[in-house]
């Protein structure tokens, strides 16, 4: 699997607690809108996978990250940046 | 063509369904408001246990007078932001009155407390800079920090440890830092662990807002707020707070100690860019910034009425929003629909309490938050207690929804 895969497995396992509805979760998933997610379960999501990652997710990239996709791209720059 | 109003339907079919309960938790009308604690609801005379009127104080005869003769005499508004229009003299005397009251040398007065946080932290923080902000923060320093522009990153609430991880996972990016907490959390009622996060501080080195809302006039040996109260203010380098609740007026404020603080009024768009307070509430703020300086047996009130009702409802075994005592108790309730029932059945029986309901409650949690006035009698705050035992505690409503 490419780091790319690696990630949204993770993405979708920290996600899970949060999807209450048990949508099944695809790359094109809007995380907020899909998932019927408030902005602050949102927010606290990242949280999680900011300590998982050990890395820091400003809210501000947030504003651009609608699904899962995007966040793996922002979880996978953040890991390179180191 | 999509309909702006598409995103909101399901607020609307939500609002429907509390409707449909019989209750309008979020758009009650007080129909005559008779004194701090008390007005006609739905006919009824109710007690008001949800006001964040703290210090008892919307109803006082000299505040009222210095209200009256302040619109006799400087007109019904100034039409005008201070930049354009200039300031009235009683601008700048309340803002030398605050800053005396705060012990900090300057203050900034805005013209709504939301606008405080907001003023403060565009001005303070730029697109260079980081915020760092609790995670239970009020909706007003998120949009502040928003404005600002500054790079946003959210910490674990009350969690002096995890800033600490926070601030050194980006330890080396430049620009200036602020830390944002605030003295007493709106929803639940608990305090910012003030000591931890100046150590903190002290190891990483930023600047520290404490936004005093809710405990400004009412926690600390002068009423100054949290960091009055832990003896830390020097800690502090940025104190924000309203006029809506202690001082029973509309209004809000930014003080400090910094040199340069007053080049806010010329950085800050919530400063520059709206009408500056009226002069009626420019007055009542005056005098009831006067009143708490001169009459500290009001905290001392506040302070014992608040213990009252929260051993009340810790006697009747309701989970509350926090272990301290302050004057916002709230209790836990099981889910949305029997939330909005007991706020109701309160209602009728003639308690008037805040509704709160996720999202704009931390853990989704369903609350209802009484906050406490020094202006009530103890009557009323074991009526309070008599009902809430009569309404949550017996559990007609648990199993509702």
């Amino acid at each position: 699997m490419s780091a790319g895969e690696d990630t949204f497995t993770v993405l979708c396992q920290l996600l899970e607690p949060f999807n209450t509805a048990k949508i099944a979760l695809k790359p094109g998933t809007d995380i907020s809108a899909d998932l019927n997610i408030d902005s602050v379960s949102v927010m606290d999501f990242v949280m999680e996978v900011e300590d998982h990652f050990n890395i820091d997710i400003p809210l501000n990239v947030l504003s651009e990250t609608r699904s899962i996709a995007d966040l793996v791209k922002v979880v996978d720059g953040r890991l390179v940046k180191g | 063509m999509t309909d702006l109003f598409d995103k909101h339907r399901h607020t609307a079919e939500r609002h429907e369904r509390m409707l449909s309960l019989g209750a309008n938790a979020v758009g009650l009308t007080n129909d005559r408001i008779l004194s701090p604690t008390r007005a006609i609801i739905d006919g009824r005379e109710t007690v008001l246990a949800g006001t964040n009127n703290y210090m008892g104080i919307t109803f006082e005869a000299d505040c009222i007078a210095a209200g009256q003769e302040a619109l006799a005499l400087y007109g019904t508004g100034t039409t005008g932001s201070r930049i354009a229009n200039g300031s009235y003299a009683m601008h700048r005397e309340l803002e030398r009155e605050l800053a005396g009251f705060l012990n900090r040398r300057h203050c900034i007065m805005f013209t709504t407390g939301y606008q405080a946080n907001l003023g403060m932290l565009a001005g303070l923080a730029g697109p260079k800079d980081t915020i760092y902000l609790d995670a239970d923060s009020h909706s007003s320093i998120y949009d502040g920090c928003t404005l600002s522009g500054a790079k946003l990153v959210r910490f674990r609430h009350n969690d002096a440890s995890d800033l600490d991880k926070r601030l050194t996972r980006s330890e080396d990016e430049g620009g200036g830092r602020l830390v944002v907490v605030e003295g007493i959390y709106s929803m639940l009622g608990d305090r910012a662990p003030l000591a931890d996060f100046v150590a903190v501080k002290k190891k990483h080195g930023f600047q520290l807002l404490v936004d005093e809302a809710h405990s400004f006039g009412v926690l600390g040996k002068n009423g100054r707020g949290l960091a009055d109260e832990a003896g830390l203010e020097d800690d502090v380098d940025f104190v924000v707070g309203t006029f809506s609740k202690s001082i029973g007026a509309i209004g809000g404020f930014g003080a400090g100690n910094h040199p340069l603080f007053n080049m806010l009024r010329y950085a800050s768009r919530p400063y520059m860019f709206t009408a500056s307070p009226s002069p009626a509430t420019v007055a009542t703020s005056l005098a009831a910034v006067r009143k708490l300086k001169a009459e500290p047996e009001r905290r001392e009130k506040l302070a014992v009425n608040s213990a009252r009702l929260f051993n009340g409802f810790k006697a009747l075994g309701l989970a509350l929003g926090c272990d301290a005592v302050s004057p916002i108790v709230a209790v836990n309730c099981p889910d949305e629909v029997s939330t909005i029932a007991m706020w109701n059945a309160l209602l009728k029986a003639g308690v008037y309490v805040n509704i709160a309901l996720p999202p704009g409650t931390p853990g989704k949690q369903c609350l209802l938050r009484c906050s406490v006035s020094a202006a009530h009698s103890f009557e009323d705050i074991d009526r309070i207690i008599t009902l809430f035992g009569e309404v949550v505690a017996q559990g007609h409503y648990k199993k509702a929804g």
